[in-house]
């Protein structure tokens, strides 16, 4: 075999051998990973498209019956059902809407502001990157605490002073105009310091020469970051915008948590994959709780899609 | 540039990253100083920073009341978690860097068309899955094997070493051929030990997804005796009335590992995330 390897790469006549052994290896190789996507990622998705076009239901004596499109018709036209789960489609858009642009850009000024040649700037990455590491069950609990309704809350008491006693009580997380900003606030807490670490290795590939030709043209700082600093990182932003605006439409598990514990007002922040799995588990419905997760699936694909089309002129490679 | 600035302008920039670190901080502080509080004075307003009665007793009370067949072991939960992150971290590098390999530097008929249906799988959320997944595995529920196996086989690890594999030059594994190897041992011979910030920065990404992994236990696991801990932690903490002090030292419990593990590896973590993200 090592014969016939060497002259692989001049001749073309006898490298037959060698390449069937390579489909071999390279099939053995694929295999494991492969049979794994495709026994837990792909089947489950052709079988929740299947199960999303029949009644099925959990503990249910009744066989499961062919529903055809009544599951994805109930989804949007039967008001008991339409009104809640456009309200979560809802919810998560406005989750994507504010976070995306708002944790980018701190990401973004974080990464701006930590990338100097300081004592001790390891330690303040650290800091920034610390909460990234927590896992999201924690972060709930930690700002239910932080956001209590009762004057004994955190905020409410640092307002409270600060306002010289004329701030009360206030119950950021149960009030329905202040729940989502809630959950965005702890999520953008526990997220931005993983898109700052990203940013600041684009910024560290920007060459120095090009600062030092602009301070030798008197550029002014916002002219540095306007013609420097952003064409150098244009592509990690986008990489990062996209990978956020894609996990951001994933909320769940703060959601959940907050709402079974922590008195979060279930109708504002509701969201898709929220209403999924109560509706599997709580109505014990397999059946619309998988003609949701399609629909939510579709709408994170057309996403993607939507981004790469948008991005790709700019940044071919 | 940054050697030649004026001490007052460096004296700014550590001023400005104090007082934001600190602010960014605050609630990491507020769950140690709460955890070591007694529980009425976690939520009592400010003076829930106020470093006084400091002790360990909450600590020794999580440690106590989960310590019985009723209520579970807390010890077990943490075994349970880092058995399957374990399996989910080693299983997963081990299986992804090799099919990588095989579809980014073996020359193979039909490779292009297995890594598109990976790159098309790694647009599936596992939101989208968990209702179907759940439903074919219902039978499997409460076993600790039904936690971890599901997990092993990622998209976006493969994705990952594709992207670094690509970039290494091809000469090398010329060389490794001419001394005869073939692609298995080039593979973990040669390709594995060059390639530490990928393997530590997908084992790190993978760690910590695995370690906060909540919904999949939320629908698999009732029985305690085979709980995860951020599970636990999310029913340990609707208690009523919920006892804060015990809650809180509970979290910190829950993250140490996690913590500990960044603390030796976040260089790498740092140097392998960013390389891949920029180039990819």
């Amino acid at each position: 075999m090592t014969a016939v390897n060497t002259a692989r790469p001049i001749r073309s006549g006898p490298e037959k051998r060698p390449r069937n052994r390579d489909w071999l290896h390279g099939l053995l190789m694929s295999a494991p990973a492969v049979a794994g996507l495709v026994a837990f990622v792909g089947i489950p998705f052709g079988y929740a498209v299947v199960l999303s076009f029949y009644n099925v239901r959990l503990g249910s004596p009744l066989a499961p019956s062919f529903f055809g499109v009544e599951q994805y018709r109930r989804l949007f036209t039967d008001p008991d059902l339409s009104g809640p789960f456009l309200r979560a489609l809802l919810n998560n858009l406005t989750f994507a809407v504010v976070v995306v642009p708002l944790q980018t850009g701190l990401a973004l000024a974080l990464a701006i502001l930590l990338n100097r040649k300081l004592k001790a700037i390891g330690f303040f990455r650290s800091l920034f990157f610390m909460p990234v590491v927590f896992p999201m069950t924690l972060v709930a609990v930690i700002w239910r605490l932080i956001l209590a309704r009762s004057d004994q809350g955190l905020l409410n008491s640092a307002l409270h002073a600060v306002s010289f006693g004329n701030w009360g009580a206030f119950d950021w997380l149960g009030d329905s105009a202040t729940a989502m900003a809630s959950v965005i606030v702890l999520s953008v807490w526990q997220g931005v310091g993983f898109q700052m670490v990203i940013l600041l290795a684009g910024l560290q590939q920007i060459p120095g020469e090009l600062y030092e030709a602009a301070d030798l043209d008197r550029a002014t700082p916002w002219q540095q970051f306007r013609h420097v600093t952003l064409p150098g990182i244009r592509g990690t932003l986008v990489f990062v915008a996209m990978l956020t605006s894609v996990l951001s439409f994933r909320v769940f598990d703060q959601v959940y948590v907050l709402i079974h514990g922590g008195g979060l007002d279930e109708d504002a922040t509701r969201t898709v994959m929220y209403q999924a799995v109560s509706t599997a588990f709580d109505q014990n419905n397999i059946g619309q709780a998988s003609a949701i997760t399609v629909v939510f699936f579709l709408i994170v694909v057309a996403l993607t899609l939507i981004q790469r089309r948008v991005v790709r002129p700019d940044n071919e490679d | 540039m940054a050697t030649t600035r004026a001490p007052l302008r460096r004296f700014a920039d550590y001023a400005v990253l104090s007082v934001l670190a600190f602010l960014f901080v605050l609630p990491v502080l507020y769950l140690l100083l709460g955890s070591l509080k007694p529980s009425d004075d976690v939520l009592n307003g400010l003076s829930g920073f106020l470093p006084t009665h400091l002790s360990f007793d909450n600590y020794a009370h999580v440690l106590d009341a989960l310590n019985s067949d009723s209520t579970g072991y807390f010890w077990r939960f943490m075994g349970i978690s880092l058995l399957v992150a374990f399996v989910v971290v080693t299983g997963g590098l081990f299986v992804n860097s090799m099919a990588a390999y095989g579809m980014s530097r073996l020359k193979w008929r039909g490779r292009e068309a297995v890594f598109t249906l990976v790159l098309l799988l790694m647009l599936v959320p596992f939101e989208s899955v968990a209702v179907p997944l759940f439903y074919m595995f219902n039978e499997q529920r409460n076993t600790i094997y039904i936690q971890a196996i599901p997990f092993v086989a990622n998209a976006f690890s493969v994705y990952q070493f594709h992207t670094f594999f690509r970039s290494i030059p091809p000469s090398i594994e010329e060389a490794a051929r001419l001394d005869g190897a073939g692609p298995w041992r080039t593979f973990f011979a040669i390709v594995v030990p060059m390639s530490k910030p990928v393997f530590a920065s997908v084992a790190i990404l993978t760690f910590l997804t695995q370690w906060g992994s909540f919904l999949w236990p939320v629908l698999m696991v009732s029985d305690p005796s085979v709980r995860p801990l951020p599970l636990e932690m999310s029913v340990f903490q609707g208690q009523q009335p919920p006892d804060w002090g015990q809650i809180l030292a509970f979290g910190v419990l829950l993250v140490l590992p996690v913590l500990i593990v960044f603390a030796f590896f976040q260089r790498w973590f740092v140097q392998g995330v960013a390389s891949s993200a920029v180039k990819g």
